[in-house]
């Protein structure tokens, strides 16, 4: 792997390539907000907090410091007047849907955003995807999934699944920024019955 | 014939079907594309069988049915060659006397004709209607010569001469070059030039590519693409396999959508008819290029136009996008490097290789070139596909071929480009349908909608309307574009519920600007283009319906009430027999009044008041003065 020169907020960064821009900043402890990323996790790209201004061949371009690889002489800029505008208004979308969670009050402090500049909507859930895909990355059972598109997305356990992996598991309930994910646990959690422990014989002849 | 082996073999098969074919003899051509077909297409055909039987002339006349001729308003349509006499709206019962009378004795059916409404004048010949006169069909032009279901159709008109000259007579790198000359842009929306797009996908290390053909066609009222790939699909599947020669790839898809039954169906059956011929599988005409395509039923979201989201659901996943870079041409299907054209793209590559990069950049602007297939919709009289060079002034397309606005209403916006798009209101009606023009005048080219407006029409609830659908088809992936849209359209919705407040255009161009900035793929990009294109044009609108709790286009229900004028209201009774929610009371010969509790605001009173008396009056963003129900 060769190296890559790129500048995060005027300083000077040397990283190998097919690393974020994400973790270029942080390796240089530029730290720039997100909510959906996660070490262990591929990018995703769905919080969009994350936005940063990049200039290259030219022009300049928002894109997601999470998603996007470093390239070549970026200059990157973490903060600007229009990124700290989009990041507030991303977190009073999100403060609709999660009004009491920490990290994203304790962004909103940052940002100014206003907890109540939109109706808010009681589905506690920001779909950054975190349970979803340690899930499916890590766990690899595909027990908590997306339904629907648009407005309508939304988390939810596939009791099948749920009933036979979750009981003793659980580790994506810390991964969460709200708590959207126990909420959709507990209702699914009513259509499941533990399991049931192994039987000693069969029951039926006496056997 | 079996499978052809050679560019000779073909030629002398393509000689052999000529030979067969008298152009001087009658040859009676139906318009069989959907649009057709939903008017009568199917019983007008039956009918024409039986009659050319009936009336002994199986011998003495062809009959061919054909894909979409664009001139969707008029089907079903009757062409008879070699003249070219053109009939329209066609109807099983007008068979008899088509052919009693044109084909036996070459005489004119004066009532099948087009009529134009303006000057009353009477077109025999399809190249006479003015719909037809101001277009330039070079991709369009054979669907109403070949029956999409017959390759030897689409070898009388020069099929797989472009294969051919590619496989044998160029390096993949000058198919590429050529391509690059002929500066063809992707016509699926974005425009990103074509032949620099092989190049990446050529360029990129790796044994195994794909070429993609997308056929995920969604913006509400757009179906070039079906209409092409119905009608022709052996040129979708000839361009396609020239680019699959220039970039590598011995594999190539085909993404229909579910919604597209016929255009499943010819396409299944040209790739049956290739395969026989080996003009599909492997050595085709015995130049040693392996090529195979299967065809993938999309499932009907409309982000599955967005190519990463394609290739996604084509895998077997969600349709949902990926981040770029990687780009599909390093890593695209099942990671392999992969090039997507939409069908339009595919279907221009014969022509770009028959008639080389300087015809082919000939045509257009400086930085569009070519034609570009529209699909013309909305309040214009000429309902239909259009194809005009690049270049072609928007007000041409919907008054020299479309006719203008019907029932003598003033024109008032056309929407270009899809629900990404933008309206662009009377002034910018000399705006050049170009890439850069129409994105320069706030809207866009995108795949090729063209939706007419006329004064009726309100642009906030345009807006809404467009923002709905795209809060449906969002994948919801990203926050900004799920939620944006989401609260953009609440902002809408209020104001067309008269609820809209001071400080909401701000607010929208906030959330447009959050929206646009930072969403992942072209559809959150774009999605508040419909917003942001009619606040541009039609800011008043949306200052009427906040301030005034007013529709100026009298189109918002909730903001108009229905009035009866005590002046002019006779007591005649018309409008109470016709109010489904018996709103309006009155009695004989005394003045009626509408009850606006009960009004539903169906306009059923005001259409079915009498044009002499003309007593129901709209009214918005003012009070309902208090009639009595006195004597007239």
């Amino acid at each position: 792997m060769s190296e890559i020169s790129l500048q995060v907020d005027g300083k000077q960064v040397t990283v190998e390539e097919g690393m974020t821009i994400l973790q270029a900043a942080r390796s240089v402890g530029v730290a720039i907000p997100t909510l959906c990323d996660h070490e262990k996790l591929a990018p995703y790209g769905a919080c969009r907090l994350c936005t940063v201004e990049a200039d290259a061949h030219g022009r300049t371009n928002l894109i997601a410091a999470c998603q996007h690889p470093v390239e070549k002489d970026l200059v990157i800029r973490t903060r600007t007047e229009q990124l700290d505008r989009i990041r507030k208004v991303l977190l009073e979308q999100m403060l609709a849907h999660a009004p009491d969670s920490e990290q994203i009050v304790a962004l909103a402090q940052i940002y100014g955003a206003d907890p109540n500049r939109f109706e808010k909507d009681a589905n506690f859930c920001i779909l950054c995807g975190l349970c979803v895909r340690y899930c499916a990355e890590i766990k690899q059972k595909h027990a908590v999934g997306f339904f629907d598109r648009g407005a309508k997305r939304e988390i939810n356990f596939i009791p099948e699944i749920a009933v036979r992996e979750c009981w003793d598991c659980k580790e994506c309930f810390p991964l969460c920024p709200t708590s959207a994910l126990q909420a959709a646990y507990v209702l699914t959690e009513a259509l499941m019955s533990p399991p049931e422990p192994v039987a000693k014989g069969c029951g039926g002849c006496g056997g | 014939m079996s499978r052809i082996n050679s560019p000779a073999e073909l030629e002398s098969f393509r000689k052999e079907i000529l030979s067969q074919r008298d152009p001087d003899k009658p040859c009676i051509t139906l318009c069989s594309g959907s649009a057709c077909l939903a008017t009568g297409s199917g019983k007008v055909f039956a009918a024409l069988e039986q009659e050319i039987e009936k009336q002994g002339i199986t011998a003495e006349v062809s009959f061919r049915t054909t894909g979409c001729h664009g001139f969707c308003e008029q089907g079903p349509i009757v062409v008879i060659y070699p003249q070219g006499i053109c009939y329209l709206k066609v109807q099983p019962e007008d068979i008899a006397e088509i052919i009693s009378a044109t084909i036996k004795e070459q005489k004119i059916v004066e009532r099948l004709l087009y009529v134009d409404p303006n000057t009353g004048e009477k077109s025999s010949l399809e190249e006479d209607i003015p719909f037809y006169k101001h277009q330039q069909r070079l991709v369009l032009g054979a669907n109403r010569k070949i029956d999409p279901k017959s390759l030897e159709d689409y070898l009388a008109v020069e099929g797989y001469q472009a294969l051919a000259k590619t496989l044998f007579e160029m390096t993949p790198e000058q198919v590429v070059g050529e391509v690059k000359d002929a500066k063809l842009r992707g016509r699926g929306g974005a425009g990103f030039p074509s032949g620099v797009k092989w190049d990446f996908a050529r360029n990129a290390p790796g044994d195994q590519k794909y070429v993609v053909v997308n056929c995920d066609e969604g913006d509400p009222g757009a179906y070039m693409d079906r209409s092409v790939m119905e009608g022709n699909p052996f040129a979708v599947l000839e361009g396609l396999m020239i680019g699959a020669y220039a970039i590598g790839a011995n594999e190539g898809y085909v993404y229909v959508r579910q919604e597209y039954p016929l255009a499943v169906s010819n396409l299944a059956i040209a790739i049956e008819k290739a395969e026989k011929y080996g003009l599909l599988g492997k050595d085709i005409l015995g130049s040693g290029f392996d090529f195979t395509v299967k065809v993938h039923r999309g499932a009907g979201a409309f982000i599955c136009g967005e190519e990463t989201s394609l290739l996604n659901s084509l895998e077997g996943k969600p349709g949902e996008p990926n981040a770029r870079p990687p780009f599909p041409a390093t890593k695209g299907l099942w990671g392999k490097p992969t090039n997507i054209n939409n069908v339009e793209t595919w279907a221009n590559i014969p022509l770009v290789i028959n008639k080389g990069a300087d015809f082919f950049s000939a045509i257009g602007t400086e930085n569009s070139k070519g034609t570009k297939i529209f699909s013309l919709v909305g309040k214009v009289n000429n309902t239909g596909l259009v194809e005009v060079p690049m270049g072609a002034s928007l007000r041409d397309i919907i008054f020299k071929i479309g006719g203008g606005v019907p029932d003598g209403k003033q024109f008032k916006a056309v929407q270009t480009g899809g629900p990404s798009g933008g309206c662009l209101p009377e002034n910018l009606l000399d705006t050049k349908v170009d890439f850069d023009e129409l994105t320069k005048a706030g809207a866009m080219m995108g795949s090729g909608g063209m939706i007419v407006m006329d004064e009726d029409t309100c642009l906030v609830d345009i807006a809404r309307y467009f923002l709905e659908f795209l809060s449906d088809e969002s994948c919801g992936k990203c926050t900004p574009c799920r939620e944006g849209i989401r609260q953009m359209l609440k902002i809408l919705t209020n104001m067309t519920n008269g609820l809209g407040q001071e400080g909401d255009i701000e607010l929208l161009q906030e959330l447009a600007e959050t929206t646009k900035g930072s969403s992942m793929c072209a559809l959150g990009k774009t999605a508040p283009n419909p917003v942001l294109s009619t606040l541009k044009h039609f800011r008043h609108e949306y200052e009427a319906h906040i301030n005034h709790q007013k529709c100026p286009a009298l189109a918002c229900k909730e903001l108009i009430a229905f009035y009866i004028d005590p002046d002019k209201c006779k007591g005649c009774g018309a409008c109470l027999r016709k109010c489904p929610a018996d709103a309006i009371t009155g009695e004989k010969k005394k003045i009626h009044v509408v009850d606006q509790g009960k009004c539903t605001r169906c306009k059923g009173c005001f259409e079915a008041c009498p044009a002499a008396f003309d007593a129901v009056r709209i009214l918005s963003g003012e009070p309902v003065p208090v009639a009595v129900p006195e004597e007239v």
